[in-house]
């Protein structure tokens, strides 16, 4: 029997849009990590913090357009609020220090949502609230070979859906840093904390605004990985899938994030249905991928697009 | 100085033992290893609250078991193997009373356990899962699994895709999928899926999903290319729903998907959403009001203000059910000691009443337990005793599962040869000698 062409195309359109989750929840490390220099252990957390305070507010009768805006303002109220409480009284610690002070704050968080909230796993159905032809419930899968007569491959209509709201979020974002004065100035502070403060930047407000951002995209990626796996403490889980990404793809670069996002989604399905089949052995796609990370950082120890680093001695 | 330290030391040792508090007579202990935070609080709350609330009934319109109050104290284990094995160290004696037995709703906690149960002659029990070859009561005495075992439960889901298809000779020609979870657990059921196959003249294929399954993209695409004619879900936690979401999306038809034991709780199938309609899973308890017992829960403390959940909506839910079944296995194996030894029973006295346990559906007519709780009958040979179970089917427009089968038998036959291989090698490799179950002396002395 010939090589399988139409199911190897298939796994690579399912593994590059199970690729692009990655990447959502990858962006939230690079943002903190470019603007303060800390690996931000809390990220998983942030995650479901946010999705479950909008499930419950959904499930308390809340409109999905207030329980929207109101969980993002939450998000922006937590991250002022890890500025004033977390970031400023460390301001001159060690980047050590910092990094565990995250940590604490991912327990604060954990524990926080179980008493606001509760422990229990709760659905999400986005087409509930949004009616929209990615979102149909009862015919939930794109035939390619109603379009394209040879290509007997199938696309979910929810990745195409998660895949157009990540890159639209992207593109805000690339927008965000590249042309508006706020977001100048946060790469003003990525780049150089004291030079940024030396021509007046406000640190703490950047800080904040930092916080924030990452707080709204905790939410989107968030309620876009809770329609696929529910709201559950489970959710913190998808931190994991993230860390091989931003090993390869630079822990200071969005593009960065994106094209390791792909890569490992794409590499992770090759590796457990090709390699696992060759040496026999199953469920190897999460360690595989961090293999797949583990060679990228032989040859770019800074990831695809990180900094290199030179400290002179 | 030393002697004023002295006196000190003294006057507050006499102070702590005068008031530390010490059993009532007339009372029995049992430890509640609970996990009510964390990632699988559902399941904690849903199953030790079932059994509270069990306990708190027995105790208000009983006076307890055999005319012994129960008390109860909670340790929380996360469901994490080390804090459940602490929580057994810290609760198997309270109040100067030892444990009766120690039930953690865990196969990593029980397991770990097995040994050190019968060390300190305290069973432990493992409702519905557990280490399988623990069947075998004469080798392992202190390990009890009441209900169905992992090839119980597999034979029983083979027999009913038997029924779907209109007979078991249907089954030769079919496909069959094994889509586990990637820990012990999970593969326990990959070599008896094979066998089953093997003797049903079907064709099976095992496929992994690693822990924790929220990424099931490739499994599933495998899934589309074997074509099988049924999956059988063996999951856990989030790997339930995320499966049906994603076969859904992959188009396998959601009707041919069947859960086990461990796929078969509302939390399982509410997250899915629509996804989930029509999904099948097996069941020993069936959900709902299904028994007079659950009724009676429900008027003598969740309408009087008390009751374990706090959501009230989640009476009648897959967990809490197992749980109130748990409660009356527990108390019947305690009655059925109390009957021989005498209302105030040890550890290993009890460990006999669930090595004697006989719940026909007279029994359990009389408990208020028909209809809730499968027949179970266990001896010296069979610390399972019950090999059957029923399936149900998820309604998602009424949030309901349905009854969607009688009681089906397990093919206990068949899966005796790979109990008693597995017995044997235990025996070989963990020093244990074994009880002759087939000489009264033996069988019938409690302290093994």
């Amino acid at each position: 029997m010939g090589f399988d062409w139409v199911f190897f195309t298939e796994l690579i359109v399912g593994g590059l849009m199970s690729g692009v989750m990655y990447s959502l929840v990858a962006i939230g490390f690079v943002l903190i990590y470019k603007s303060s220099g800390i690996f931000n252990f809390a990220q998983g957390t942030m995650l479901l913090f946010a999705a479950l305070t909008f499930v419950k507010l959904t499930e308390g009768g809340v409109n999905f357009w207030v329980a929207l805006p109101v969980s993002m303002g939450t998000m922006v109220v937590f991250g002022i609020l890890v500025e004033r409480f977390m970031m400023r009284p460390l301001a001159n610690q060690s980047l050590l220090s910092l990094f565990m002070a995250t940590v604490g704050l991912a327990i604060l968080i954990e524990g926080l949502a179980q008493y606001m909230w509760d422990s229990a796993i709760h659905g999400l159905q986005l087409a509930d609230f949004l009616d929209l032809a990615l979102l149909d419930p009862v015919n939930m899968t794109i035939f390619v070979v109603d379009y394209i007569e040879w290509l007997d491959i199938l696309i979910s209509k929810f990745d195409v859906f998660a895949t157009i709201v990540a890159g639209t979020m992207i593109l805000i974002l690339a927008v965000f840093f590249q042309k508006t004065r706020t977001g100048m100035s946060l790469r003003a502070v990525s780049d150089d904390h004291l030079a940024a403060m030396a021509v007046g930047i406000p640190l703490s407000r950047v800080w904040a605004l930092v916080w924030a951002v990452t707080g709204i995209i905790a939410l989107i990626a968030g309620l876009l990985w809770a329609e696929r796996v529910s709201v559950s403490f489970t959710l913190v889980e998808a931190v994991l899938k993230a860390l091989p990404v931003i090993l390869i793809g630079g822990l200071t670069s969005i593009p960065g994030a994106i094209v390791g996002g792909l890569i490992i989604g794409v590499g992770e399905k090759l590796g457990e249905i090709y390699l696992g089949d060759l040496i026999g052995v199953q469920g190897i796609e999460t360690w595989f991928s961090y293999f797949i990370a583990l060679v990228f950082l032989l040859f770019r120890p800074s990831g695809l697009f990180g900094l290199k680093t030179i400290e002179r001695v | 100085m030393k002697t004023k330290l002295w006196i000190t030391g003294l006057a507050m040792a006499t102070a702590m033992s005068a008031t530390a508090p010490v059993m009532a007579e007339g009372e029995v202990y049992i430890p509640m290893p609970v996990y009510r935070v964390g990632p699988y609080a559902t399941g904690g709350t849903g199953y030790f609250g079932g059994i509270i609330d069990y306990y708190t009934l027995m105790n208000m319109t009983e006076g307890g078991v055999g005319g012994m109050k129960i008390i109860w104290n909670e340790c929380e284990t996360n469901y994490n193997d080390q804090k459940g094995v602490e929580c057994y160290h810290r609760q198997k004696e309270f109040q100067g009373k030892q444990a009766l037995f120690f039930d953690p709703l865990s196969v990593g906690i029980s397991t770990s356990l097995v040994a050190q149960g019968r060390k300190d002659k305290i069973a432990i029990i493992a409702v519905n899962h557990g280490r399988t070859e623990g069947q075998r009561g004469d080798v392992f005495p202190y390990y009890f699994m009441p209900g169905i075992n992992t090839y119980d439960e597999h034979s029983i889901i083979t027999a009913y895709i038997g029924e779907l298809e209109g007979g078991m000779e249907n089954l030769a020609g079919k496909k069959i999928v094994l889509l586990f979870h990637g820990s012990t657990y999970g593969r326990e059921a990959v070599e008896f899926t094979h066998m089953l196959c093997e003797k049903h003249n079907c064709s099976s294929e095992a496929i992994e999903v690693p822990h924790p399954g929220n990424e099931q993209t490739s499994q599933w695409l495998k899934i589309r290319r074997s074509k099988p004619d049924y999956v059988v879900l063996r999951g856990w936690g989030v790997m339930n729903p995320v499966a049906m979401q994603t076969g859904v999306r992959m188009g396998f038809p959601i009707s041919n998907l069947i859960g086990n034991i461990w796929s078969n709780d509302d939390g399982d199938v509410k997250p899915a959403g629509s996804s989930a309609n029509g999904y099948q899973a097996i069941t020993t308890h069936p959900t709902g009001r299904v028994a007079t017992v659950i009724d009676e829960i429900v008027a003598k403390l969740y309408d009087q203000g008390q009751g374990d959940l706090e959501d009230k909506s989640r009476i009648g839910s897959n967990y809490w059910n197992l749980g109130v079944m748990a409660g009356v296995i527990h108390l019947e194996a305690v009655r059925v000691a109390q009957a021989r030894f005498g209302a105030d029973v040890n550890s290993a006295q009890v460990r006999w009443g669930f090595e004697n346990l006989n719940l026909d559906t007279a029994r359990l007519t009389e408990l208020g337990a028909n209809g809730l709780v499968p027949e179970i009958k266990t001896n010296c040979m069979d610390h399972v005793g019950g090999h059957q179970a029923k399936f149900m089917r998820w309604v998602y427009a009424e949030t309901k599962w349905e009854v969607a089968s009688d009681w089906i038998d397990g093919d206990v036959e068949l899966s005796q040869a790979i109990i008693d291989a597995k017995a044997e090698n235990a025996i070989a490799n963990e020093g244990i000698t074994p009880r002759d179950c087939n000489d009264p002396a033996q069988r019938d002395d409690f302290d093994v």
